[in-house]
C-alpha cells in the first residue's frame, strides 16, 4: 500500500470517529451554530443603524462568515487537547497508522463543522436583506475561498492544542489570540481609518483579505462610508487570500506533523 | 537477542527533568512467554511500557520488541505489538462494536474484515450484547475489557498491558487474570506491569521487580518468593504463658526459627506447603492443649518483597503503601479460592 492512500484512509476513519463523537453530543454544535447567528444579528443591527443600514449589513455578512470559520478552529484545539487528556491520541499513537490521520482527520471533521455553520449563517444573512449578487461561479468559488481559509486556520488551532500543557491554557489561548486578529482587519469597519501599525497589519492580515475576496466574489460592496482601499494586498485580495491559506497549511502541517509526534499524553 | 526473544531491553535511561524515570533498565522476554514488570507507582513501569510502545524516546539505551528496534523501526513495532492501557482508552462516545471497528481499521484491515473481528472479540470478551450501547455507559470492568479487546485486534505476537487490573474489584481481577491466560495459551508473548506480587505470581513466567527506574530482581516468581521467603503461617495465642510450646510447635512445621513477639503474643513462621501446614499446625496445637486466638496464612506482599530485596519498605506515599498491601491481600484470597477450584 501507497503511503498517500493509507494516510488519507486513516484520516477519513478518524474523522468519522470524529463526526460520530460529534453527532453524539449535538451541544458541542452549539458555539458552531448559535455563535455565528448571534454574530450576524448583534453587529447587523446593534452597529447596523449608525454605519449604513441595509448597505452595511451586506458589507458585514463576508466579514462575519471568516470570522466565524475562524473562531472554528477552537474546536480543533480542544477537541485535540480532549483526546490527548483521555488517552485516546496514546492509543493512536501506538498503532500503525499514518503519523498525520489524527490531524487531518481532526481538521477534515472540523471543517465539517464549519460548512455547517457557513450554511447556516448563509440562511441568516438571506433573512435579513443580504444577498449573493455575483454570478454562480463567482458564488462557488467564494465558498471554496472561504472554506480553504477555515481549514488553514483549523491546523494553526491544531498546533495550538498540540503545544499547550493544559486543556485549560488550550481553551483559553485557542481562543484568545483571534480577538486580535479578527477585528484588526476589515471585518467590522474598514482598516482605512485605523492608526498606522494597525492599518499595516489589517491590510495583510488574511482575515481582511479573505473578507475582500468574498465580498468581490458575491458582489457585496467592498466598503461602506470610506473610499475603496488601493493597498496591494486590497487589490488582489482574491489571489492573495489563497496564496495566504495556503502558505498557513504550508507552514503549520509540518509544524503540527513534527509535534505530534514527539507530544506526551496530560 | 535471539529469535526466541520477543521483547527486550537493554540499559535504557530516561529522565524528566532532574527525575531518572529510568536508570539503566534491562528486560528480556522469551516468545510466548509473559514477563512481569512488579514495582510501586512511580518505579518507571510505565515509562518502560511507554518506550517498548515507541509512544516514548529512550535518552540512551535500546530496545526491540518482535525483533524490531523500537527506535529505527517504529512503525514494524506497531504493527507487532497491542497495547492497552493503565486507564481504559475507550472512545466512550462510540459503541463497543465501533471502538473495535475503528482499530481494526487502523491497523490497516478493510471494512468486512474490521467488522467481522469487532464482532468476534466482542463475544470473546462477553460485551456481546452491549457492543451496541455508548461506551460511556459501560462499568469499570466492561471498559477495561473493551481496552484490552482493542489491544488484540490485529492478534498481535506481542501484547502490553499497563496495570491491567489496577482500579478493578476481586471479580474483575479474574476475569482479567483469565483472559491474559488464554492469550498466553494462544503463543502471544505479554508484558504485564502490576503493583501485586499474586498478580505477577499468577500471571507471569519470569519477574523484574523495578523500584527508582532500577531493576532490583529478576526471576521466575519461584526464585522471587524463596528471595522474599514465600508464605508464613501466623498465630495468635490466648495465653503468653503458651507461648513458648506454641514456638516449639512452628519449628517443627516450618522451615525456619519462629518469630515471637510477645506483646502481641503473635508468633510467626516461614512454610513450604501452606495448607497443609496450616492443617498439621492447628492440630498439633490442639493436641498441646493450646487455644488459638487467630490462625492464619500470610501470603508475602509486595511490601515484604521490598523490604527484602531493598531492606526498606515501598517508598510510595504511605497511604499508597498501605493501599497497595490491602489490595494484595485481597488478590490473596480471591487466588486461593480459584486455586481450590482447580484442584
Amino acid at each position: 500500500m501507497t503511503v498517500v492512500p493509507s494516510s488519507l484512509r486513516d484520516s477519513s476513519v478518524v474523522a468519522w470517529r470524529n463526526l460520530l463523537n460529534i453527532k453524539r453530543n449535538p451541544d458541542w454544535l452549539l458555539s458552531g451554530t448559535v455563535q455565528p447567528i448571534m454574530f450576524v444579528l448583534l453587529f447587523a443591527f446593534v452597529f447596523g443603524g449608525s454605519l449604513g443600514g441595509g448597505r452595511y449589513r451586506e458589507f458585514l455578512i463576508a466579514g462575519i462568515f471568516v470570522q466565524t470559520v475562524a473562531f472554528n478552529s477552537s474546536f480543533t484545539v480542544i477537541g485535540l487537547t480532549n483526546d490527548l487528556q483521555k488517552g485516546i491520541v496514546d492509543r493512536f499513537r501506538a498503532l500503525p497508522m499514518s503519523r498525520v490521520a489524527v490531524l487531518l482527520g481532526r481538521t477534515s471533521s472540523d471543517l465539517a463543522v464549519s460548512l455547517l455553520s457557513v450554511v447556516i449563517m448563509s440562511l441568516c444573512g438571506l433573512l435579513i436583506g443580504w444577498r449573493l449578487r455575483g454570478d454562480p461561479t463567482d458564488v462557488l468559488t467564494g465558498y471554496l475561498v472561504l472554506l480553504l481559509f477555515s481549514f488553514a486556520m483549523s491546523w494553526v488551532g491544531a498546533f495550538i492544542g498540540l503545544i499547550s500543557r493544559t486543556v485549560e491554557v488550550a481553551q483559553s489561548a485557542g481562543l484568545l489570540w483571534l480577538f486580535p486578529v479578527t477585528f484588526i482587519s476589515s471585518v467590522f469597519v474598514s482598516a482605512e481609518s485605523m492608526p498606522t501599525p494597525l492599518r499595516v497589519f489589517a491590510r495583510w492580515n488574511p482575515i481582511t483579505v479573505n473578507a475582500d475576496a468574498l465580498r468581490e466574489l458575491f458582489g457585496n460592496p467592498i466598503r461602506v462610508g470610506t473610499p475603496p482601499p488601493s493597498s496591494w494586498p486590497a487589490e488582489h485580495a482574491i489571489p492573495y487570500a489563497v496564496v495566504s491559506s495556503l502558505l498557513i497549511i504550508a507552514v503549520f502541517v509540518p509544524l503540527s506533523v513534527a509535534r505530534y509526534r514527539r507530544v506526551a499524553s496530560r | 537477542m535471539t529469535s526466541a526473544t520477543a521483547i527486550s531491553a537493554e540499559s535504557l535511561v530516561k529522565t524528566f527533568g532532574a527525575n531518572r524515570a529510568l536508570d539503566g533498565v534491562e528486560l528480556s522476554a522469551r516468545k510466548g512467554r509473559v514477563l512481569g514488570l512488579l514495582g510501586p507507582n512511580g518505579a518507571g513501569k510505565t515509562t518502560a511500557v511507554r518506550i517498548l510502545t515507541t509512544l516514548l524516546r529512550p535518552d540512551s539505551g535500546s530496545a526491540s520488541v518482535a525483533g524490531h528496534d523500537v527506535l529505527t523501526e517504529p512503525n514494524a513495532v506497531r504493527r507487532s505489538i497491542g497495547l492497552s492501557g493503565q486507564y481504559a482508552a475507550v472512545d466512550e462516545n462510540l459503541t463497543g462494536r465501533e471502538n473495535l471497528y475503528m482499530v481494526g481499521r487502523l491497523y490497516g484491515m478493510n471494512r468486512p474484515d474490521a467488522r467481522k473481528r469487532a464482532g468476534e472479540l466482542l463475544d470473546g470478551f462477553q460485551l456481546g450484547e452491549a457492543g451496541d450501547r455508548i461506551a460511556k455507559g459501560y462499568s469499570g470492568g466492561m471498559r477495561r475489557r473493551l481496552d484490552l479487546a482493542g489491544a488484540l485486534v490485529a492478534r498481535p505476537p506481542v501484547v502490553m498491558l499497563d496495570e491491567p487490573t489496577t482500579g478493578l474489584d476481586p471479580r474483575g481481577r479474574m476475569d482479567t487474570w483469565r483472559l491474559i491466560a488464554e492469550l498466553v495459551d494462544d503463543g502471544t508473548t505479554v508484558l504485564l506491569t502490576t503493583q501485586y506480587l499474586e498478580e505477577a505470581d499468577a500471571l507471569a513466567d519470569t519477574i523484574a521487580v523495578i523500584d527508582h527506574g532500577r531493576v532490583i530482581a529478576n526471576g521466575t516468581s519461584n526464585e522471587l518468593k524463596a528471595l522474599v521467603g514465600g508464605e508464613r503461617l501466623e498465630l495468635v495465642v490466648d495465653e503468653a504463658a503458651e507461648m513458648d510450646t506454641a514456638a516449639e510447635v512452628l519449628a517443627g512445621i516450618g522451615t525456619g526459627t519462629p518469630r515471637v513477639d510477645t506483646q502481641s503474643r503473635r508468633l510467626q513462621v516461614a512454610v513450604n506447603d501452606g495448607s497443609k501446614s496450616l492443617v498439621e499446625a492447628v492440630r498439633w496445637l490442639g493436641e498441646s492443649g493450646i487455644e488459638v486466638h487467630d490462625v492464619g496464612l500470610h501470603r508475602p506482599t509486595l511490601d515484604d518483597a521490598f523490604l527484602s530485596l531493598t531492606g526498606k519498605p515501598t517508598e510510595v506515599s504511605g497511604n499508597g503503601a498501605t493501599a497497595g498491601a490491602a489490595g494484595s491481600e485481597g488478590l490473596a484470597t480471591a487466588e486461593s479460592g480459584e486455586r481450590g477450584g482447580r484442584q
